[in-house]
């Protein structure tokens, strides 16, 4: 017996956004072709639309985080909501208050919106369940299991390169196991319709039946970046660099650092993505990192029309059309 | 009448593992003993009648792990609400791990739990002491003098000992003493801070992992130890296939090792955590579908001679976290009869196989004269219908403890009466009479 999709309503629309997992291409699509009408809204002389006017969206930050708040911040903000940025790790909880107890207290104010981003695997679950019915929550990283926001910015900027996913080879490299962006990438790119998508690490930083994903394993950088059309970095973070899953940053920029010599074996014009921020010569080298081939810093600018894509679709209005107004 | 000395139990279908009986018959008792199957003794004049056709009558069943969480969190569960749940399903007799606080680790504790559970008087509560002192891993307790106390077996609960040296030590005086070291068989190492097994769910929900290896390397560890000092070793709430296997292995190498399960690794696997459903945060975690049924096929062929129910009452808080930041554990007491007799619907065990793993494959375990009826032996008695059909329902369950991924799961066989020491603990107000 299958459980019902709790990011769904009762007509099956998205209503919150937890993890890319449960959902269909149609729905990736939209968000995608959302997104899309809302790229132009940055570069007016007033960058607001009023979808979200009279609306409150509350930042719920259990896990510090500047680069994720900030881009939901302004993409809450260009919706016209209002906007409460709250760092958890360091208020109530410290004293003791039960995550239930804060999502109360935080529902007496009338918020419409979460955006949650915790430690724990399956938090924005929590949230999601516990909720009351009128309100939406997002998912903005939980613990080592879903990030789907940045997944699907990572899905657009894929497709203003590409066009299409079906066709495309797909390399990520790195700390798998511990990155919730990773497992939302295979099920978007996986949803979507890409032909192989492939994970290139030493297998201290892969989960084990990974291949129960849909991914091909590689632990060879070179052999695993052959002819693919988008190579994905991860961020490694440096304390793995010294514990047992690693020797060395040396030995690992060595193995899987990405290299302009070594980016020869992906196709001509392949792009290379990374979530940020880059330790460079860990897993990147600044020639690629900056070089033509990187669409980095193009991830961060349509990270805001994805989140105000997800937050109008999840709000239950219409944005397409409604952003050209 | 409240307390009668003599209670005959008639035409009910009597299943008793223990000396090979399943037929109907009637069952006399006198002084809290049976006094005789079958015909009544000579000048038997019953104070009490039960009428148990259409039903079965078994031992009352024998639970190796329950924790009452008494002393120390009486604000959860006690000693009378536990084991007030015990009588209503069925359990005459529960094993109380040492992780109690304070531990079980010295005579006073063990004095105080028997104290407390004698006033309680619906079902036996054994205590299990600690094999090192505050379960620290480090020092031996003074395992005789808990023997003395009443303690029937030691164990370190759920703190495997980390340190082999020790564990040799402890394993090597048990054995001078003829105690059974239940031990918990986890590398804590390989276990690594995870949450769930190490599989395709884990890989997909991004939960901290923890491989099958982390149970049966300590398994190994475990046997050779075993073999080293000639310790009794009982393994406790195993949940792979590979250790079950090691232990049948063992087993045929005449090495003196026992086994149980928790009724719920038999039925749950890790698919149910899905939606993180923290009822499903178990210590060992629900493995895999292939572990589950190799684990019921070492139940089915006596390798697993004994199923327990596990259970760890928690505060309705405890749950309410995301799943990484839940307590581990169930409450299990109401479901470990009924998750047993659901092995028979699937056809993994006989009834008569199955009511022997919840009363005298346990008891025999520990050398315990329990889980039998026999002329003589305590008249611990578990009565249900085996055709009563019944939901588990959270406003149905005692205020402490409704932690359990079971609630609205629909169960066969239904307890009517549970006598404990010939006195009923547990009736219908309408079916008994004098």
């Amino acid at each position: 017996m299958s459980k019902p999709n709790i990011q769904l309503d009762s007509q099956g629309r998205l209503k919150h956004f937890l993890t890319i997992d449960g959902l269909n291409r149609k729905m990736l699509t939209e968000i995608l072709d959302t997104a899309e009408s809302f790229t132009g809204v940055s570069e007016r002389v007033v960058k607001k639309v009023p979808l979200l006017r009279g609306k409150t969206i509350c930042n719920l930050f259990f896990e510090n985080s500047t680069r994720t708040r900030t881009t939901f911040e302004v993409a809450a903000k260009r919706l016209s909501a209002d906007v409460l940025n709250l760092n958890v790790s360091t208020s109530s909880t410290k004293k003791g208050e039960t995550l239930l107890d804060t999502l109360r207290n935080l529902e007496a104010m009338h918020v419409d919106m979460f955006v949650i981003r915790h430690s724990d695997s399956g938090a924005a679950h929590f949230f999601a369940t516990h909720a009351a019915p009128h309100i939406s929550v997002i998912n903005a990283g939980d613990g080592q299991h879903a990030h789907p926001t940045q997944a699907m910015l990572d899905m657009f900027t894929i497709r203003r390169h590409k066009q299409e996913f079906t066709g495309l080879r797909v390399a990520i490299v790195g700390d798998i196991l511990h990155s919730r962006v990773a497992r939302s990438q295979i099920l978007a790119l996986n949803t979507l319709g890409t032909s192989e998508v492939r994970v290139i690490a030493p297998r201290t930083l892969l989960p084990a039946d990974l291949r129960t994903l849909g991914v091909h394993v590689f632990h060879d950088l070179e052999e695993g970046i052959r002819d693919v059309d988008v190579v994905i970095m991860l961020r490694l973070q440096k304390e793995r660099m010294t514990g047992a899953l690693l020797p060395s940053e040396h030995e690992y920029f060595q193995l899987y650092g990405l290299t302009e010599k070594r980016l020869k074996a992906a196709k001509p014009d392949a792009i290379v993505m990374h979530p940020g921020p880059i330790n460079r010569g860990v897993e990147m080298d600044s020639q690629v990192a900056d070089g033509p081939r990187s669409v980095i810093l193009q991830q961060v600018s349509f990270g805001i029309a994805v989140r105000m894509a997800v937050m109008s679709i999840a709000m239950g209005t219409q944005a397409q059309g409604a952003a050209a107004r | 009448m409240k307390n009668p000395n003599s209670t005959q139990i008639l035409g009910g279908r009597l299943i008793d593992p223990a000396n090979g009986i399943d037929r109907v018959t009637d069952i006399f008792i006198k002084h809290g003993k049976i006094a005789a199957i079958g015909e009544p003794p000579e000048e038997f004049t019953p104070q009490r009648t039960i009428d148990a056709s259409n039903q079965i009558v078994c031992p009352g069943l024998v639970d190796l792990s329950a924790r009452m969480r008494e002393p120390g969190q009486e604000h959860i569960a006690t000693i009378a609400s536990e084991t007030a749940l015990a009588a209503r399903s069925g359990i005459t007799t529960l094993c109380c791990p040492p992780d109690t606080d304070p531990v079980i680790d010295t005579p006073a504790v063990v004095t105080l739990l028997l104290r407390r559970a004698k006033r309680s008087a619906r079902a036996r509560l054994l205590p299990i002491g600690a094999m090192t002192q505050q379960l620290a891993g480090e020092y031996l307790s003074e395992m005789v003098a808990l023997k003395r106390a009443g303690c029937v077996a030691m164990s370190n609960g759920y703190a495997p000992l980390a340190n082999t040296l020790v564990e040799r030590r402890a394993l090597e005086y048990a054995a001078t003493f003829d105690i059974m070291a239940i031990l918990r068989p986890e590398d804590r190492h390989l276990r690594n801070n995870g949450y769930a097994h190490e599989g395709p769910v884990s890989a997909r929900l991004g939960l901290p992992a923890i491989p099958e290896a982390a149970e049966s390397v300590a398994v190994a560890r475990d046997l050779a130890l075993a073999e080293h000092t000639g310790c009794r070793i009982h393994f406790h709430l195993l949940s792979s296939g590979t250790a079950a296997r090691m232990i049948e292995q063992a087993q045929q190498q005449r090495l003196k090792v026992s086994a149980n399960v928790a009724a719920h690794q038999l039925h749950l696997t890790e698919m149910d955590i899905e939606d993180f459903d923290s009822n499903c945060h178990l210590n060992p975690p629900l493995r895999s579908l292939a572990d589950r049924d190799a684990l019921r096929s070492a139940v089915a062929r006596g390798v697993i001679g004994a199923i327990c129910s596990d259970h760890q009452p928690l505060e309705a808080d405890a749950k309410e976290a995301p799943f990484p930041s839940t307590a581990t554990g169930m409450s299990g007491l109401q479901t470990l009869l009924p998750l047993t007799l659901r092995l028979v619907d699937e056809g993994v065990l006989s009834l008569s196989e199955a009511i022997a793993r919840v009363t005298c494959g346990p008891a025999d375990i520990l050398g315990l004269p329990y889980g039998r009826l026999q002329p003589g032996s305590s008249a611990d008695i578990c009565i249900f219908d085996p055709r009563a059909h019944w939901v588990l329902e959270a406003e149905n369950m005692p205020s402490s403890g409704r932690n359990t991924p079971f609630i609205g799961w629909e169960f066969q066989g239904q307890v009517t009466h549970t006598l404990f020491e010939g006195r009923p603990v547990f009736q219908p107000d309408h079916s008994t009479h004098a």
